[in-house]
């Protein structure tokens, strides 16, 4: 991508039809983000503006006054949301990486299979996983927790990690790890200090997209929620959206909030991680 | 990175180059595999396994609750398939995914060919398109429902600002347009995915191709259908394979939106089970619709892993 960028620095041979491309560019960017600018416009007006007709497409008066609502009245579920999202992401990269590790660096003979198996995961739809948590979970006692969710949303993460991880660590040479074993370097050390600081980047992005995953997770925290007490922003989302169902300032406000993460995980986007997505497209 | 002190030291290897235990070796190595292949057999293979049983075992809550379901056989696939609202469903479903499929893959394949052209600012405006496709899906659903609000969206402002419209349209009240509505919508986050995977195979081609391609006096037309087409073709497969495993999986958006409705006219397989399950509390129904969904997935998936096969020999 920064060749790329580099590369655009040069002068553009066709300045006219650079010029005609932009435009287009900017016309198709424009169209796809309307919704996102209607949702800021929204979140600016207060609840009596919201409501006249016809409707203003830019804020009479700016307001963030639902902005300060929402932290005060669903900063809890935004908190919710974060420890739920951070543990799953731990958690998936505690049983990630070695994994990983072991699928890229070891030769078992099981390793066509286990990963055949972690590619096929992903066609599970979450709704049989969810009513088989729930029940699981109600045996169990675990409905109603941060753990229950925390491993329920790590679910499609783990494998999509593992599978991430592995095809970047297959790609790095294979010396070094030789070099390691060699100079006696126990095996724990040597996936600790060589492999995982080389793999960073699949590390990374394997990170980002799981607590993605989790933060934006709503199935789960719908089934596996039965009173109320972990409650993650999506479904705070839907009980507002229930309760007050026109209250459409403050809802946006709290969808801004919501997507925050999404434009951080951008920046790593555009550093060019397509090739994991190929190989198991966690979102899509 | 301090290694924990507890940590087995491994079997040096000697100058000779033989190694001692070599089986504690191995099995350490499994170690590094095992929590991995536990958590897929927990948290993959039992629910999975134990969707099934749900499946084949008497339905409702309290037996749900208390275990007490006898086994039934296939009674709750032949009361779900019997049931007036599965062709509607469906149909839906069918409808849901065909036009999600098409319109994702044609206007991402489009926007992939604009995108390989350089011009100022347009790996930026490029990466910007991308933000649909990582939003939460609550978040795309709630902003998605209130642009169609019939009369506080911006649909229909707009269109009636242009004079297209004279009286506001029941988007999503109307039996006949939600469907139409939600395929927008599931449309709006698949563009970005299928043209991320799409660009990224373009850049892939070699650039002499094309030249080469020029100096046979082929046009641009020509060039797409001999080079480009025939060389996406692994790409395109996967993009399709994928696009068709997640549309099937597509809840968040729809249980938004309309929740299934207006009565049922949005409903797809996943919001169906959802809904036997958890609002009509019978599990066993819910479960048994899991369990279609889940055999139309796995043939899909045997499609998925072979063009990731290919993808891979390339």
């Amino acid at each position: 991508m920064t060749k790329a960028m580099s590369k655009q620095r040069h002068r553009y041979r066709r300045p006219v039809v650079s010029g005609l491309n932009l435009f287009v560019a900017l016309v198709i960017v424009g169209i796809m983000l309307v919704p996102l600018y209607w949702a800021v416009v929204t979140s600016l007006k207060t609840l009596k503006q919201s409501f006249a007709i016809p409707t203003s497409l830019v804020p009479p008066t700016p307001t963030f006054a639902n902005y300060s609502q929402v932290l005060h009245t669903q900063g809890h579920a935004l908190l919710t949301s974060l420890i739920v999202a951070v543990g799953a992401t731990v958690l998936s990269l505690l049983i990630a990486v070695p994994a990983a590790h072991a699928l890229a660096n070891f030769r078992f003979r099981v390793t066509g299979l286990v990963t055949l198996v972690l590619l096929i995961t992903q066609t599970v739809p979450g709704i049989v996983l969810g009513t088989s948590f729930f029940k699981i979970f109600a045996d169990i006692h675990m409905l109603n927790s941060y753990e229950g969710l925390i491993i329920a949303d790590s679910t499609y993460c783990v494998p999509f990690a593992i599978l991430v991880i592995r095809a970047f660590m297959i790609s790095l040479p294979r010396e070094l790890l030789e070099a390691a074993e060699v100079d006696g370097v126990t095996m724990l050390g040597a996936l600790l200090r060589i492999v995982v600081p080389l793999a960073k980047p699949a590390i990374y992005s394997a990170a980002l997209f799981s607590f993605l995953f989790a933060w934006g997770d709503f199935l789960f925290a719908l089934t596996l929620n039965t009173s109320g007490t972990v409650v993650p922003m999506s479904l705070s989302i839907y009980s507002y959206l229930g309760q007050y169902e026109s209250q459409w300032p403050g809802l946006m406000a709290a969808a801004v909030f919501a997507a925050i993460p999404s434009g951080m995980l951008l920046l790593l986007v555009q550093r060019g991680i397509r090739g994991g997505i190929a190989t198991a497209g966690l979102k899509g | 990175m301090a290694v924990h002190p507890d940590t087995p030291v491994a079997p040096r290897g000697r100058p000779d180059g033989t190694r001692p235990g070599r089986r504690r070796l191995s099995r350490r190595r499994w170690l590094f595999l095992l929590p991995g292949v536990v958590y897929v057999v927990l948290l993959f293979a039992y629910p999975v396994v134990y969707n099934i049983l749900l499946s084949v075992r008497a339905s409702g809550v309290i037996t749900f609750l208390h275990n007490t379901g006898g086994f039934v056989g296939l009674t709750n696939y032949r009361v779900a398939v019997t049931n007036p609202v599965l062709p509607g469903v469906v149909l839906n479903t069918l409808i849901f995914m065909a036009g999600s499929l098409i319109f994702q893959f044609g206007l991402g394949f489009l926007l992939a060919l604009f995108f390989t052209q350089r011009f100022p600012l347009s790996v930026f405006l490029r990466s910007l398109i991308l933000i649909p496709w990582l939003l939460p899906g609550v978040v795309t659903g709630i902003v998605l429902r209130l642009m169609f609000d019939p009369s506080l969206g911006m649909v229909n402002q707009v269109l009636s600002d242009l004079g297209i419209i004279h009286a506001p349209i029941q988007w999503l009240s109307s039996s006949h347009l939600a469907l139409f509505v939600v395929v927008l919508a599931n449309v709006w986050v698949g563009i970005p995915f299928n043209m991320l995977l799409l660009h990224g195979g373009l850049q892939d081609i070699p650039k002499d191709l094309y030249e080469a391609a020029k100096v046979d006096g082929a046009g641009r037309v020509r060039a797409l259908r001999s080079i480009t087409l025939p060389l996406m073709r692994p790409v395109v497969a996967v993009v399709l394979v994928l696009g068709f495993i997640y549309t099937l999986k597509v809840f968040d958006i729809v249980v938004i939106m309309t929740g299934g409705g207006p009565i049922n006219a949005t409903q797809l397989l996943s919001t169906w089970s959802y809904t036997l399950s958890f609002t009509n509390l019978d599990f066993g129904q819910g479960a048994s619709v899991g369990t279609i969904m889940m055999l139309v997935s796995l043939v899909c998936a045997v499609a998925y892993v072979r063009t990731y096969r290919t993808e891979l020999r390339r």
